[in-house]
């Protein structure tokens, strides 16, 4: 009966923490090879929102149109966060803004995992926080909790709303995944859809996952190449190597750099002392470290 | 000031006065029971439009994606801590002039927990999935989130509903009887004789009955306290600005009495004039909750200074600026209002004569509780509009006519539970009202015992 079991296996149906669960045997008991993880590079991204768009068009996110968009009811998983410096006398745009792309930061100690009544939103074996659509009731305490706030929830019933998809963008809807009924809570996912396909491939050929084998939406949009991903795991991948490069480690939860290496370290990961050990690391802009 | 009751108050008036508000209370009590009908039929309208259309016609949004319902339910289970303070603690305190008034306060809790858990309902994004967050048994092994506070909260808040509908009923058992012997019609004749389970009045169903009734009382309380400690967790147990506070759980309990003991002023006014319960409901105890209601406040007040200054002595910057925000933000008028509203207007209770007036206590006991709903709202609300994450400050959000239209139905539904309760059940518990007149006429017959014989020493 599922009662024993819940009570025999309590370990397996609790929300361990990456870090400090470490070494206890029901975290070490799914060892994965695979951690996803992204770096971007701030003194690339040039504001062009081109990731933004992919995003929407490989995710089937819907376009809400600029009523429910000023409404703030924008489902945009990933998001140019536009600032401008400010002095005294206002906004300066003499050196023009920055630009910050935002998406979900796939936390290895997620705030929005253990709030969850339901448990639908979950760590997967890959590094990746999931959101399971189908289990979600929509008590909208995971994005409350959530640092970046990052996450979007279905107001309307969009699949069902006129112009959400306005012909023929409806022919290209992506066929890999779902589109989300009314009530739902959903992020992004690093192009889950990908990940496994690549993961997939790599097992029928009986090889481990490449580095290469696999790019997120955003990434391919990128046309600065701002955005790099993959498995941190991998010593070989470019993403280890940068977040190495950069004295960044994702299990630490303030990062002690060599002082000596000056402006060359521009790695730093967003609320970091919150400690949700998120997965993504941005490079600063050179005007910042060189100031 | 007189006495708490009338000590010369026969028994069989006592039965003749409470059954009569079973059967003919005023015309008020129609008026009002309509009134509260159409007050509900708005909440239920709203529901329906938001039921079928999204969440998104409450005008919530990303990232403010709680809102009124959440701070209402906060509301709701708040009101329903005074039941249990003045029913099961005053019990156990041997302070009887709670007799009279309790079985109401009782019932409120009941009503106002009921109301709670339709603003759980009304705030999911899929209410139809609501039996999800239960640990039902399944095929799937798949279980609700044990680590998640609004499961806990799910949970407390069940168990309390449920312990208290007991403690209410148990209660009623031998008023049940005594209904069911006087009155002579129908369905209600059948529905008492059901309920009273056999009640005879033998002294040992009254030994089992103090026992039960005691057990119950015990239990409740610590329940009371621990339930309204999980809803604060529901804020501290989060990363929030605002909301991460460790003197959340006390504080919250505290706001909870408070709103209740209020909530109580205004329903003493309420049902005293509705079902002629002047004898009962008399102006001494209305002294005795006022005093209480604000003792409570000025515990409030000061858990609220402390909540403020360990916010402003903290080096948490977001948490100060969420503070700062709330003073003088675009949330500053309901701030203040709650702060005018909450620590304020209870000084009106310090005036004696006004504590034995009635217009003036039902007047603020009506602000107290309009300052208690803005305190659960700037609790909720400011938080999402200026949190920690500078990009997502959302200073524009504001609640639409559907989450307004919800919450006033909210009050609709309360007014409706509770009016038809007080008609079909006794509302005063008359058992307890002549065990009070019994003790106190003894006891007073020994005082001036006391005093013959002293004045017989004297010669």
């Amino acid at each position: 009966m599922s009662v024993s079991n819940l009570l025999e296996n309590w370990s397996k149906f609790r929300h361990t923490h990456p870090v400090e669960d470490k070494g206890h045997p029901d975290w070490e008991a799914y060892p994965s090879d695979i951690k996803w993880a992204m770096a971007i590079d701030l003194d690339a991204c040039t504001g062009c929102n081109a990731c933004s768009v992919a995003c929407y068009a490989e995710n089937n996110l819907p376009v809400v149109g600029k009523e429910k968009y000023s409404h703030g009811q924008a489902m945009h998983w990933m998001r140019i966060e536009r600032y401008w410096d400010e002095s005294e006398s206002g906004f300066e745009v003499d050196q023009g803004a920055r630009f910050l792309p935002m998406m979900c930061q796939q936390c290895e100690a997620a705030p929005c995992e253990t709030v969850c009544p339901v448990g639908a939103t979950n760590h997967t074996e890959d590094g990746l926080n999931s959101q399971i659509y189908n289990r979600c009731i929509g008590s909208r305490y995971c994005s409350a909790n959530c640092p970046y706030k990052v996450r979007y929830f279905n107001w309307y019933d969009y699949p069902t709303t006129k112009d959400v998809w306005p012909s023929p963008m409806n022919e290209q809807l992506n066929p890999d995944l779902s589109v989300r009924s009314k009530g739902v809570m959903e992020k992004c996912t690093f192009c889950k859809q990908r990940t496994y396909v690549a993961r997939n491939n790599a097992k029928t050929e009986g090889r481990p996952v490449q580095d290469g084998d696999v790019q997120t939406a955003c990434q391919e949009a990128c046309p600065a190449g701002a955005i790099t991903f993959g498995n941190l795991y991998d010593p070989e991948s470019k993403v280890a190597q940068k977040w190495q490069h950069q004295q960044v480690e994702l299990t630490k939860e303030k990062q002690d750099k060599d002082k000596t290496e000056g402006n060359r370290l521009r790695g730093y990961r967003i609320l970091e002392e919150l400690r949700p050990y998120p997965s993504v690391m941005y490079l600063e802009r050179v005007r910042e470290s060189a100031v | 000031m007189g006495k708490d009751i009338r000590e010369d108050i026969a028994w069989a008036q006592i039965n003749k006065d409470v059954l009569k508000s079973l059967e003919s209370p005023r015309k008020a009590y129609w008026v009002i029971l309509l009134v509260a009908l159409l007050v509900f039929g708005v909440g239920v309208g709203c529901e329906v439009y938001q039921y079928n259309m999204g969440m998104g016609v409450a005008n919530l949004d990303n990232p403010h994606v709680w809102g009124l319902y959440i701070a209402s339910f906060i509301f709701w289970i708040g009101m329903s801590h005074s039941g249990t303070l003045l029913s099961a603690i005053l019990h156990l305190m041997h302070a009887d002039w709670r007799k009279p008034i309790y079985r109401f306060a009782e019932a409120m809790t009941t009503f106002s927990l009921l109301t709670a858990a339709l603003f759980v309902a009304v705030h999911l994004g899929r209410v139809w999935q609501i039996y999800y967050a239960l640990p039902y048994p399944n095929e799937r092994w798949a279980w609700p989130n044990f680590q998640s506070p609004l499961l806990w909260d799910a949970m407390a808040v069940f168990t309390y509903l449920s312990s208290s509908m007991i403690f209410l009923y148990v209660g009623m058992i031998p008023d049940l009887a005594i209904c069911r012997d006087n009155i002579h019609q129908g369905w209600r004749k059948k529905v008492y004789t059901i309920l009273a389970l056999g009640w005879e009045g033998t002294d040992r169903q009254w030994r089992n009955f103090r026992m039960t009734y005691l057990t119950v009382a015990c239990f409740l309380i610590p329940l009371a306290v621990s339930v309204h400690s999980i809803v604060a967790g529901d804020f501290a147990m989060s990363q929030q600005p605002g909301w991460h506070v460790t003197s959340f759980p006390p504080y919250f309990v505290a706001g909870a009495l408070y709103s209740g003991c209020a909530a109580i002023i205004s329903l003493f006014v309420i049902l005293r004039y509705v079902f002629r319960f002047e004898e009962y409901m008399t102006l001494p105890i209305l002294k005795k909750i006022v005093r209480l209601t604000f003792a409570i406040a000025m515990v409030w007040t000061y858990l609220n200074c402390i909540e403020f200054a360990s916010v402003w002595y903290s080096h948490d910057e977001a948490a100060k600026g969420v503070l700062i925000q709330k003073a003088i933000g675009p949330y500053a008028p309901f701030w203040w209002a709650m702060i005018f509203c909450g620590s304020v207007v209870p000084f009106a209770m310090m005036v004696k004569k006004w504590q034995t007036n009635i217009p003036i206590m039902f007047a603020v006991s009506l602000l107290l509780n309009l300052g208690m709903f803005l305190e659960r709202w700037m609790i909720v609300s400011p938080t999402f509009s200026h949190g920690i994450y500078p990009w997502t400050f959302d200073h524009d959000q504001w609640p639409s006519m559907v989450q307004w239209g919800m919450v006033f139905g909210s009050f609709g539904w309360f007014t409706l539970l509770f009016l038809v309760f007080c008609k079909v059940f006794p509302s005063v518990s008359m058992y307890e009202v002549k065990e009070m007149v019994y003790h106190r006429s003894l006891q007073s017959k020994k005082e001036a015992a006391g005093e013959e014989l002293a004045v017989k020493g004297a010669n």
